[in-house]
């Protein structure tokens, strides 16, 4: 308890909280936002999302080492989302459509999706394992990223101050993008209501395997933004899984906004936390939502969109 | 056909007491009695998910209270193990009440994500907390039980421990499955709107299976810790829960024998593919996608098509 009094008397360790548990929040509203927006469209919820994160990371890995210059994590940053994108389609067209298909309860479909995806989960944290060994991996950032920031008395690296401007504007994209184009209002049109798009004309299973792929490329885009700070390792997906689940859960499930608001709240409580009690950082989040949902079951701002 | 199934009932367990005297080999009857041990873990998940329509993903939180429970009063109270035992099944409840009662406020996916939440929490409460559960090195030294003066430290004399244990909670588990309240269940799971307008108090029955599951899973832990004589955080975290939702499924779902079936094929892959390969998560990944696309009733809902399938083409040769 000490040393978070401690922390709040002195701006240098209150800016060095801040910035970390703000960064934390960016990763977990990118996965967080995938989960969200592909839950919304397709009824889905994706256990394997901590899994792509992690593919993320590990693609971008191979891509700064493919060159010897560190300036590739730039090239990384553009494509590797992209391949990760590649793969969620890949799950939704070959793995998950055909149990939407078979399964006409939703019940049931409900339990097979989840099923099928944590399937992906077990398949994906060995898959990485056996290709590049159970090993934490990080990656050197190109020159323009690695230059020092002097802020309230303490020094970051820039790239903390890049993650942070990267999930703004993705959530502003991503807003814009749900709200303001063709593409969005079709998508809003399926959530509410999927019979209608489709007999208007609309290829709905396209659409849902766009929807995935979206989801699937913001965690890849988490993966490579997480690399040079948290490394990559196996376990990565699965820890930071659940507290995305809790993200969603508390933000309201198929909110963005709900997405980013939760995602920050939860960082900051992490970082803060972990200097009151350091044993139960996790617990945190939990009670958090496990508030929320007693206050507010269907989260901060549940279904805006 | 109800006389049939009793007769496969009665040999079936002659069959399982009299294995270790009749295969007279130590490692197969260690593993039988684990796979006795997590067919009545997967069991209990099944009340829930195959009768009552609720996919409890936190299921191993319930298991690891068990264990912990049952090591911790053994290691650290110096309660001898038989009341211990006991206490072990009881003192998980309370935390069953009340995970229960915020969990079946939602169902479905919503169900799902908070019982993992909840699960989550047992698991990194005892993954954290080293000054009570030693945090990720576990307890060691769980004692094995002694009944009047006998310590039942041989395999064989444990697996007679579980094996009563496990027969009479599968009775109660057969019992409680065909009683009215299971009929209830299985009511709420079709359809628990037209279960509320009939006046059934949906949620106390899932509220009553959820207690009933998250009993037999404490009890499952206890025998598992027992059977290790060692307690880790790994019995509460959510693959422990997979497990147990493998077994079901790959057994079946909608049978009730189904997750015993599960739970003999999987402990047996688990064993012989170990040998082969350290990726056995992978093999249960694929395992899992497979069982989803291809084979949504399990090993039983299998054999019961093809019986069906078989009967109809004698009918047809009688034509």
């Amino acid at each position: 308890m000490n040393a978070l009094l401690n922390c709040l008397m002195s701006p240098s360790c209150l800016a060095g909280q801040l910035i970390t548990g703000l960064t934390y929040a960016i990763f977990l509203f990118l996965i967080a936002s995938g989960l969200s927006i592909i839950f919304g469209v397709l009824n889905i919820v994706n256990f394997a999302h901590g899994s792509l994160y992690m593919l993320g990371a590990y693609f971008a890995y191979t891509f700064t080492t493919l060159f010897i210059s560190p300036e590739t994590y730039w090239l990384a940053f553009i494509i590797v989302p992209f391949g990760v994108a590649g793969f969620g389609a890949f799950m939704q067209h070959f793995f998950l459509r055909p149990i939407s298909q078979r399964y006409p309860k939703l019940a049931e479909r409900e339990l097979f999706h989840i099923l099928a995806t944590y399937g992906f989960t077990l398949l994906l944290d060995d898959l990485v394992k056996m290709v590049w060994g159970a090993r934490f991996f990080s990656a050197t950032l190109p020159s323009s990223l690695a230059a020092k920031v002097f802020w309230m008395g303490k020094t970051f690296p820039i790239y903390y101050f890049f993650v942070l401007g990267i999930g703004v504007v993705s959530a502003m994209v991503l807003w814009f993008w749900l709200n303001r184009t063709n593409f969005g209002r079709v998508v809003r049109a399926a959530v509410s209501n999927t019979e209608i798009v489709a007999s208007l004309g609309v290829n709905v299973s396209t659409l849902y395997t766009k929807v995935f792929a979206l989801g699937a490329w913001l965690g890849g885009l988490g993966g490579v933004l997480a690399l040079p700070i948290r490394s990559a390792s196996p376990e990565m997906g699965g820890d930071i899984l659940f507290e995305s689940f809790i993200v969603v859960v508390v933000g309201g499930l198929g909110s963005i906004w709900g997405a980013l608001i939760s995602a920050v709240m939860i960082g900051i409580l992490r970082s803060f936390g972990i200097l009151a009690i350091p044993s139960l950082e996790m617990v945190f989040a939990f009670v958090l939502m496990a508030i929320v949902l007693i206050l507010r079951p269907r989260g901060i701002l549940g279904k805006i969109w | 056909m109800v006389k049939k199934n009793f007769w496969v009932w009665i040999l079936v367990i002659l069959a399982l007491v009299s294995f270790p005297l009749i295969i007279q080999a130590e490692f197969l009857t260690f593993l039988l009695t684990e796979v006795l041990i997590m067919a009545l873990f997967a069991m209990s998940f099944n009340l829930l998910l195959g009768y009552t329509g609720l996919l409890s993903f936190g299921h191993a939180g319930f298991f690891g209270l068990g264990a912990y429970t049952l090591t911790l009063l053994v290691t650290k109270a110096n309660l001898s193990v038989l009341p211990s035992f006991l206490l072990a099944l009881l003192i998980p409840l309370p935390f069953a009440l009340v995970i229960g009662y915020f969990c079946i406020q939602r169902l479905r996916v919503y169900f799902a994500l908070l019982s993992l939440a909840f699960g989550q929490i047992i698991f990194s409460i005892i993954f954290k907390w080293y000054d009570f559960t030693g945090g990720d090195n576990g307890i060691y030294g769980v004692p094995r039980p002694s009944i009047f003066g006998f310590a039942l430290n041989s395999t064989i004399s444990y697996y007679y421990f579980t094996l009563p244990l496990v027969l009479l909670s599968t009775a109660f588990l057969y019992f409680v499955v065909r009683s009215p309240l299971g009929m209830m269940l299985r009511a709420i799971r079709e359809n628990p709107d037209r279960a509320e307008f009939l006046a059934i108090h949906v949620k106390k029955y899932q509220l009553a299976a959820f207690l009933i599951s998250a009993f037999f899973a404490a009890e499952a832990g206890a025998l598992f810790a027992l059977y290790q004589g060692y307690s880790v955080p790994g019995f509460a975290h959510v693959n422990k829960t997979v497990e147990a939702m493998v077994m079901t499924i790959l057994g079946g779902t909608f049978s009730f024998i189904g997750p015993f079936v599960g739970a003999a094929i999987v402990t047996a892959l688990d064993k012989v593919l170990t040998t082969y390969t350290q990726y056995w998560m992978f093999v249960l990944g694929v395992v899992l996608l497979f069982l989803a696309l291809y084979l949504p009733g399990g090993v039983v809902g299998l054999v019961q098509k093809l019986r069906i399938i078989i009967q109809s083409k004698k009918v047809e040769s009688l034509k």
